[in-house]
């Protein structure tokens, strides 16, 4: 046994440096925008100031005049071509999907919308250029509340109305759990509409070489949008690649077809020269698709020993003015998940998709879970309030213990693992829950003007965005595998190829360390390749948590079919049987006989050259595999907020943060850990900072980042994170993923602790985000100032 | 437009240009001289992430005009290694203080000019220090790590 496969064997659960910093950290990255390519001209898009309007007339003329533009393009010079953007996930057969075009030609329905393009040898000529379009606009009248757009006197966004689809679920009896019980709690609920802010604005190049197509773009999904955009614009598929470089952030704002991918590609195919475009963060705030707005009307039945009897949820969703890519299915990502880890005899679930003149909303960090935890575990602690118990015995009271698994949920999703007790208690440990509480019965009995909350979530979530079986049943379009091909060189080492796409998820690391486990080969050995069709040719990306639980299966499977044909070659070469051959410590050898036998290098030069191969067998190790789960996996946890309230002003600031979280087992605690911080620090942007504003005319207020809050390193706490590990049953690995676990946990924690606080002057909720202002105005309504003092 | 001749010394290297008044540094620096590795994340000075330093100290080179540098010395990040990298980039690498990426060349350059100007920041310090500069992916934990680790070993420029 060398000193290389001893170490090799330990890869898997250690905490690697990883392989991507190198470039990252020297600023020798290659960024969409960074791109430049010999004749290469500049974009920059004209559009809509109007929330709402019909377009009369565009006369690019001034633009096209200014030396240095080439062309200049309104909606009508597409409208031949450019079709409609995709809505992949049709969620009832009568939904209402409105024609899409990237750039509008009649009609513009939210304040950014595309209304022509300007090309120039230069990014400053082309600006220069679009400030001269003169587009005139007759006004309509905008939509902008979703509660009153369904109203039959609302303005309509569509022809077809502003009601995109209705979709149900129910299942026990909900009327016969509402009724008669002792306790009944309802509760209305925002949730505010986000702005994702990944900090690298969305680019876009494109060229056009003879017909063949390549696409360079900051995507989290190059894989679904080369057939977008072959379903699109009618180009043939193999004559597209498309390339995601590095890409900085995404958070579900890049899991996206956008009308500027699609009009690189025609403005490209028009003028025969490559093209380049890139948002400013104004645009993109403006432009980037939105997540969450949702209104949730909440109702929950319960015994007086606290017994929850059932659940009733009505949502209204905001779709904004079109539908995006899967824009219709992210509520209902959350509708198998109200009833989280809880038990209960009934549950009845509605979301109304609903139109208004505002950006598209779609995929935002967590997707629909985020929502329906915050509801739930918000309700919960308003039911326990009301019970007079606390919050955590009332959770435990309900939840599924750790041996009843696997457990059907009243939502019929199948729970395969957990242990909320074990996250709870080690949760309870670190954060000191007994002596805070404690703490705060003695501020809140002295008076103190500076109240001591504490706020909990018992979290759980559906990640790895597979099974495809349950997709389609879902109404989704496409599917959920992934894909993985493992090669061994010549010289031993390997390239793995995945088919997800990284954008600052570790993949290029914990690939490798998976692989190099698996094949007993070093972890520098392993190169990790993604993010280019031509290179990765099948895969369906990343976002939904699902890499690693998903992703990572596919690489094992494939591992392990380049271990099966290493088998059959080892046999071969020893001329000894296949069924006496096993795999240790990096070499294949005779059972009980390690000397005799070959390490994965050795075998693949033996395929190499080739002298020997078995009879009909290929001289190659390299295998691929696909990966479709049964059943998504369910990472869980606790997270504990201590806030303090300063009731005088209403600044609420975080005094301890505890996230116990189970994401089963790990391939790299060091990465995890980052994606656990990095979330809830999201999901403190929801509870505190973060909200889009549009004003009464439909304009976006807030599109900067000194108006949209993403908060600073100044405006967070320090996080204490810990794991417990069950297994996910679901796949050979047991991970479940992670990367918005802490985002879907940490909004209501936060929240929770707020209204803990305040609870004893009657305050039962404070809209998020809870502002300084919003919390003195609730604590001045509450000692009937009216908030006028 | 009339064009103003600079001369600006970047990452050691003096160039001698004719540029657009309103030309901002940043783009002088990416589009002009190809040093990519200042990349752009806002266009209100907000983010940070095209933080560099002129003649020592941190700018947001998104808020300069390159004639506002001309007789100056830049550094970027491609300018921070010497030989082996700066203890910041070794800081953040070691304590995972990036995902993404995308701020970090920013985020190192404002830490350094922090840690300039206070060697031994405590924690509060780093966070209030580096509030200029945005990540959206670290929740910033690890990033305070790192900077606390380079204060350690001494990175004071």
């Amino acid at each position: 046994m060398t000193a290389d496969t001893q170490a090799a064997q330990a890869e898997q659960g250690r905490a690697r440096l990883r392989k991507e910093d190198a470039r990252l950290v020297t600023g020798q990255t290659n960024w969409t925008d960074n791109i430049v390519l010999p004749g290469m001209l500049h974009m920059v898009f004209v559009r809509s100031p109007m929330a709402h309007a019909r377009i009369t007339s565009v006369d690019l003329s001034a633009a096209r005049a200014l030396p240095g533009v080439i062309a200049a393009f309104s909606g009508a010079d597409f409208a031949d071509e450019q079709g409609s953007l995709p809505c992949a996930w049709p969620v009832t057969e009568d939904i209402v999907i409105p024609a899409h075009p990237p750039m509008a030609v009649e009609e513009v329905r939210y304040v950014g919308e595309a209304v022509a393009v300007v090309v120039a040898r230069d990014r400053y000529t082309a600006a220069d250029a679009a400030a001269l379009a003169d587009v005139s606009y007759e006004p309509l009248p905008p939509v902008l509340d979703l509660r009153t757009a369904l109203d039959e006197s609302s303005p309509k966004v569509h022809a077809e109305g502003n009601k995109s689809f209705e979709w149900v679920f129910a299942q026990g009896d909900a009327d016969e759990a509402f009724r008669g019980a002792p306790v009944v709690i309802e509760r209305n609920y925002r949730q505010q509409r986000l702005i994702p802010s990944a900090i690298e604005p969305r680019a876009v190049v494109a060229t056009d070489v003879g017909g063949e197509f390549t696409l360079w773009s900051s995507t989290q999904i190059p894989h679904v949008l080369r057939v977008m955009l072959a379903l699109v614009t009618g180009i043939p598929e193999q004559n597209i690649r498309v390339i995601a470089p590095d890409v900085g952030g995404g958070f579900g704002s890049k899991l996206q077809v956008t009308a500027e991918e699609v009009l690189a590609v025609l403005v490209t195919r028009k003028l025969g020269r490559p093209v380049k475009w890139t948002e400013s963060r104004s645009e993109g705030n403006l432009t980037v698709h939105h997540g969450r707005d949702q209104w949730q009307r909440i109702r929950i039945a319960a015994d007086r020993d606290g017994r929850l009897r059932g659940l009733s949820v009505d949502l209204l969703a905001d779709m904004g003015a079109y539908l995006m890519l899967v824009t219709p299915g992210i509520p209902l990502l959350g509708a198998f998940l109200y009833n989280s880890i809880y038990k209960m005899d009934a549950y009845s679930f509605r979301c109304t998709g609903v139109f208004t003149t505002k950006m598209p909303t779609d995929a935002y960090r967590g997707a629909g879970r985020p929502e329906a935890t915050f509801a739930i575990e918000r309700i919960m602690d308003e039911l326990a309030a009301e019970l007079g118990m606390d919050p955590l015995q009332l959770r435990e009271r309900n939840w599924i213990r750790h041996e009843e698994f696997p457990y059907t949920t009243i939502s019929n999703m199948e729970y395969d693992s957990g242990n909320y007790e074990a996250a709870t208690a080690r949760a309870r440990e670190l954060f000191g829950y007994d002596a805070l509480r404690q703490e705060q019965n003695e501020r809140n009995l002295d008076g103190d003007p500076v109240r001591l909350g504490i706020g909990i979530s018992t979290y759980i979530e559906a990640c790895g965005w597979a099974p495809s079986r349950i997709l389609g049943q879902l109404g989704y379009a496409g599917g959920g595998w992934e894909h993985a091909s493992v090669r061994v060189l010549p010289t031993g080492k390997v390239e793995v190829v995945t088919g997800t796409s990284p954008h600052g998820q570790g993949h290029e690391t914990a690939w490798s360390q998976l692989v190099a486990d698996q094949l007993g080969v070093a972890f520098e050995d392993v190169r990790v390749l993604h993010g280019d069709t031509q290179v990765s040719p099948k895969g369906f990306d990343t976002y939904g948590s699902r890499s690693v639980a998903v992703g990572a299966p596919a690489i094992f499977s494939a591992c392990e079919k380049v271990l099966a044909k290493a088998k059959r070659l080892t046999a071969h070469m020893l001329e000894a049987s296949e069924n006496d051959i096993e795999f240790s410590d990096g070499r294949l050898h005779v059972r009980g006989d390690p000397e005799k036998g070959y390490s994965i290098p050795e075998l693949a030069l033996a395929t190499f050259a080739a002298h020997n191969m078995p009879s009909g067998m290929e001289p190659s190790l390299d295998s691929d595999a696909t990966f479709d789960p049964e059943n998504f996996s369910f990472p869980h946890g606790t997270h504990l907020c201590a806030v303090e309230v300063d009731t005088e002003t209403g600044q609420v600031s975080i005094r301890s943060y505890v996230a116990v979280d189970d994401v089963g087992k790990v391939i790299n605690p060091m990465i995890v850990e980052g994606q656990v911080h990095g979330g809830i620090a999201q999901g403190i942007g929801q509870a505190l900072y973060e909200e889009a504003v549009y004003d009464d005319d439909g304009n976006l207020v807030t599109t900067t980042l000194a108006d949209y809050l993403v908060p600073s390193a100044a405006d967070l706490p320090s996080y204490v994170t810990d794991r417990t590990e069950t297994p996910a049953t679901t796949n050979p690995l047991g991970v479940k993923g992670v990367g918005e676990a802490g985002t879907i946990a940490s909004t209501p924690a936060v929240v929770n602790a707020i209204v803990d606080a305040l609870r004893p002057f009657g305050i039962t909720d404070i809209t998020m985000p809870c502002t300084p202002e919003r919390v003195w105005r609730a604590i001045q309504n509450a000692r009937g100032n009216g908030g006028a003092a | 437009m009339s064009r103003a001749n600079i001369t600006v010394t970047v990452d050691g290297v003096t160039y001698t240009d004719d540029v657009e008044p309103r030309l901002l540094l940043v783009h002088y620096l990416r589009d002009r001289l190809g040093k990519t590795g200042t990349p752009i994340g806002c266009d209100t000075s907000n983010c940070g992430a095209c933080t560099v330093h002129l003649n020592g100290e941190s700018v947001k080179s998104c808020a300069v005009l390159a004639i506002q540098a001309d007789g100056a010395e830049v550094t970027t990040i491609e300018g921070m290694a010497d030989g082996q990298w700066h203890p910041l980039q070794q800081a953040f690498h070691s304590e995972h203080a990036l995902q993404c990426g995308y701020c970090s060349p920013g985020m190192i350059m404002a830490a350094a000019d922090l840690l300039r100007s206070n060697p031994r920041p405590s924690d509060q310090e780093i966070r209030e220090g580096l509030e200029g500069n945005l990540c959206r992916c670290t929740g910033y934990e690890n990033i305070v790590r790192a900077v606390r680790r380079a204060a350690e070993a001494g990175a004071t420029s």
